[in-house]
């Protein structure tokens, strides 16, 4: 029995050391285990300098433009409380569009615009089917990009974050 | 505990021998009702269009992916801490169950992927960690036979299965922890579901349906590698009968 004990006891001190450390891992590489960043995080800690990094949030209600030959696209990616002006040159995902969460990747030029490469859509966890989202948007319960609300009142954009 | 009773083989395979058609039966009802809801029935998403449909087949087998692994986790703790015979035969038998769910979420993960984000694949923190959950999959089942003698195998592989189930969390969380491109979870949150009732009913029906697969799979599998040990256990004997 007491040896049982023993190796339970060593099992639960290993796994307790090597959760810490695991957590204090993920903890020291926290900023380069996120997968974007939002405008918020550049305004705060600046571009990356000449590096290319990725950038995500929602695309500006009535920001985006097209460029007379319809190839290259401009847009403001928002998160609320800032927004990054961004080109993009090449095929667009379906789900692009405005008020939707975005992620580019590509480069900061040096007249404060987002130079990207790529573009990929991210959609929030919300699943309904276009009946009900019509319904609730006449509501006013909820608006896109923003997730479900249970009342009227409109809380801050919940954008630029793991939950846009 | 209530386990332990069923550490006992002989106890397991009475109990395998009368729970075996059950779980199959309900495998093969919740998958074909769910499959039929989920493809016939539900609607399609007010943003993702018809695409949808593949969340019934890709988000049971990440649950399943994820619920494997701690059976395999479970199993070697059992078999180091306690010895229980069964304890490691049910880690052996989940492990294979566990790689081909993972395998499903993977490639399901990057067909849905690709048409919704324009990506097959990227390197955000929910899809490496599940990457990651393949590889120790395939580390455990390498492990096993990588020894001439099996107790060590299974000794290294146990090992290797409790030190990989810090990532089971991390799978979890990834989501809720940095900012990626893969949505946080819609059906496991504080606030309830953030999906409506007309596709959560399929969904869980595919889950229940791929939760009785993996429980009759894994049946069949430890009752096979208990007759596999017997037979060894019998011929040695009669080896040494012979002798």
């Amino acid at each position: 029995m007491t040896r049982k004990r023993r190796r339970l006891l060593v099992l639960v001190v290993a796994l307790g050391l090597l959760g810490s450390a695991t957590a204090l891992m993920l903890a020291a590489f926290q900023d380069s285990l996120v997968f974007f960043y939002s405008p918020s995080d550049l305004q705060a800690k600046g571009a990356p300098g000449d590096r290319s990094f990725r950038l995500g949030g929602l695309v500006e209600a009535s920001s985006v433009t097209r460029s007379a030959d319809g190839r290259t696209i401009a847009f403001r990616v928002t998160d609320g409380a800032h927004a990054v002006p961004v080109t993009f040159r090449g095929i667009l995902p379906d789900l692009f569009r405005e008020g939707q969460g975005v992620v580019t990747e590509g480069r900061m030029r040096p007249d404060g615009t987002f130079e990207a490469r790529d573009v990929l859509a991210k959609h929030d966890e919300t699943y309904m089917p276009r009946e009900v989202a019509d319904a609730l948007k006449k509501a006013g319960r909820w608006k896109e990009g923003e997730g479900l609300r249970p009342t009227a009142v409109p809380g801050p954009a919940a954008a630029g974050g793991g939950r846009s | 505990m209530v386990m332990h009773r069923f550490a006992n083989p002989a106890r397991f395979l009475r109990f395998a021998a009368v729970a075996l058609p059950w779980f199959s039966a309900a495998a093969v009802l919740c998958m074909a009702a769910g499959l039929a809801f989920g493809l016939f029935v539900s609607p399609a998403d007010y943003q993702q269009g018809e695409t949808v449909r593949i969340m019934y087949v890709h988000v049971p087998s990440a649950w399943m992916a994820m619920f494997a692994y701690t059976v395999v986790a479970g199993g070697s703790i059992s078999a180091l801490v306690w010895k229980h015979p069964l304890g490691e035969i049910v880690a052996r038998a989940a492990a294979p169950i566990g790689t081909g769910f993972t395998l499903v979420c993977l490639v399901t993960g990057a067909l849905w992927g690709k048409p919704m984000w324009g990506a097959w694949w990227v390197w955000d923190a929910r899809l490496t960690s599940v990457l990651v959950l393949f590889f120790l999959y395939l580390g455990y089942m390498a492990l096993l036979g990588a020894f001439d003698d099996p107790v060590r195998g299974g000794r290294a592989a146990s090992i290797l299965a409790i030190v990989g189930l810090v990532n089971v969390p991390i799978i979890k969380w990834s989501v809720d922890w940095w900012n990626t491109l893969h949505q946080p979870a819609s059906v496991a949150r504080m606030d309830g579901p953030a999906i409506h009732s007309s596709m959560l009913v399929p969904l869980l029906l595919m889950a229940a349906g791929f939760a009785c697969y993996f429980a009759a799979v894994l049946l069949l599998r430890v009752r096979a590698e208990v007759a596999a040990r017997r037979i060894r256990t019998l011929r040695l004997a009669a080896m040494e009968a012979e002798s």
